[in-house]
């Protein structure tokens, strides 16, 4: 039998999820700048992720965004097949974050028309449906904003490309991106799959709790390796210099073409922020 | 730590060092992207400012809606280089100094040293903080860009960071 979840519900759930990703930084990204904090042998590099720590603290005691630009909101729903909405999905996750916008007086950034421009407004979102087993509804909500969503790239390797060079063009991302972006950045990287889908993947894997190792042990180490080198550029906090460029890389694959190997990197800041609710 | 004031003498000026900390009070404007298209216009069309650019400040920022009972919203700056194809006429127009984050083109660091500007970076990632400096804050024009919208506001000891000085000496060199 399908169980029905009613799009008020959705619009409250996402109203609300809005809200709290942008008041409250996550509990694993706070906690890996506190050991960012505690490593950091540079001065000045310490002073500011001390900046960005009571940022944090005050911006969730005082309910303010954490950061003024409270990015252009991608949800991504996680749809039990055995859940029926009743009413429109997606109009029922716009208003949601319209709402959660206004209430939260977070910041109004999206304009209708990309050549156009006109008067910014506080949708519409980017939203993404999965199905999956069951019938219960999980909604992401992860605004983005564009100081580093602007430093996103993708490269199609061939399949024979060696390991060096996609390692390589994964950490020559980062050094573009340099100190533009608000370094400590989280870097998800997305494997495999075709050109859109590893952009998606790179997206997804920022969602991952970064203290987590990654369950596929060639991926882990992968992952570590490439932290390693990263925080090698000497780029750090504000691009200052310091250890801390990154605070982790998080990877999400998937199978692809035999003629090709898609990778895709998507730089997060260190305000990375994302709210997860399952009704 | 230093503390300056604005409006900024050009003497006090010359003597900032990229790399230097200093304490921040007084008024700067706000511009980001869609305002600065709109200056650089009024240059081109030789029509008049909304305000007086001469010896001004301008902090690239766009702030959240001011919550009620508070001053300003978060508000920490954004990515610098993007006003970069506008700054060095900006600087001819008049304004001194910049508020912003990140590395500036050459233009701009040749147009800072022509011109005898300052280009500070203020906490990035931080807006909750800074809104703590912020004293006061008015629309000044172009109300329609919402959060691109001009606002001049009054900071008192807003902690920033000498990015490039008058020499065009960048702290990311």
């Amino acid at each position: 039998m399908s169980r029905v979840i009613s799009a008020a519900m959705i619009r409250e759930a996402v109203a609300k999820l809005s809200i709290s990703a942008n008041l409250i930084l996550r509990k694993d990204i706070l906690l890996a700048l506190k050991r960012a904090y505690i490593k950091e042998p540079n001065r000045r590099a310490r002073e500011i992720l001390c900046a960005i720590i009571n940022n944090a603290h005050l911006a969730r005691k005082e309910g303010l965004a954490i950061c003024q630009d409270t990015g252009l909101v991608s949800v991504f729903v996680q749809l039990g097949q055995g859940a029926r909405i009743a009413g429109s999905l997606n109009e029922a996750i716009n208003k949601g974050v319209e709402s959660g916008y206004r209430r939260g007086y977070l910041r109004n950034s999206i304009v209708r028309d990309p050549l156009l421009r006109g008067r910014p407004g506080y949708q519409p979102a980017v939203i993404h449906i999965e199905m999956i087993k069951g019938n219960r509804v999980i909604l992401t909500v992860m605004p983005k904003g564009f100081g580093c969503e602007n430093k996103t790239q993708l490269k199609m390797f061939n399949p024979t490309a060696t390991m060096e060079e996609i390692k390589s063009f994964i950490v020559a991302t980062v050094k573009e991106a340099g100190p533009d972006a608000c370094p400590p950045y989280i870097i998800g990287v997305g494997l495999g799959g075709t050109a859109d889908y590893s952009l998606l993947l790179a997206k997804k894997a920022l969602i991952r709790d970064i203290n987590k190792p990654n369950t596929v042990r060639q991926i882990n180490a992968l992952e570590k390796e490439l932290l390693k080198e990263i925080n090698r550029l000497n780029i750090g906090p504000m691009g200052l210099g310091g250890q801390s460029t990154a605070l982790a890389v998080n990877i999400q694959s998937y199978p692809t073409h035999i003629a090709g190997l898609p990778v895709a990197v998507s730089i997060s800041c260190h305000a990375l922020r994302s709210a997860t609710e399952t009704l | 730590m230093k503390k300056i004031n604005t409006p900024l003498l050009k003497k006090e000026i010359e003597k900032l060092k990229a790399g230097e900390k200093v304490l921040l009070s007084g008024v700067i404007y706000t511009a980001r992207d869609s305002a600065h298209k709109r200056l650089a216009q009024a240059i081109a069309r030789g029509r008049a400012f909304p305000f007086d650019l001469k010896g001004q400040i301008i902090y690239y920022c766009g702030p959240t809606p001011r919550p009620k009972g508070r001053i300003i919203g978060s508000c920490g700056p954004t990515t610098s280089s993007r006003m970069d194809a506008f700054t060095p006429a900006l600087l001819k127009a008049g304004i001194i100094g910049m508020i912003g984050k990140g590395r500036r083109s050459a233009a701009v660091v040749e147009a800072i040293k022509k011109y005898r500007g300052v280009y500070f970076l203020a906490y990035a990632g931080c807006g909750a903080l800074i809104s703590k400096y912020v004293k006061k804050m008015e629309l000044t024009a172009y109300k329609e860009l919402g959060p691109e919208a001009v606002y001049r506001l009054e900071v008192c000891d807003l902690p920033l960071i000498v990015g490039i000085d008058t020499t065009g000496r960048s702290l990311y060199d």
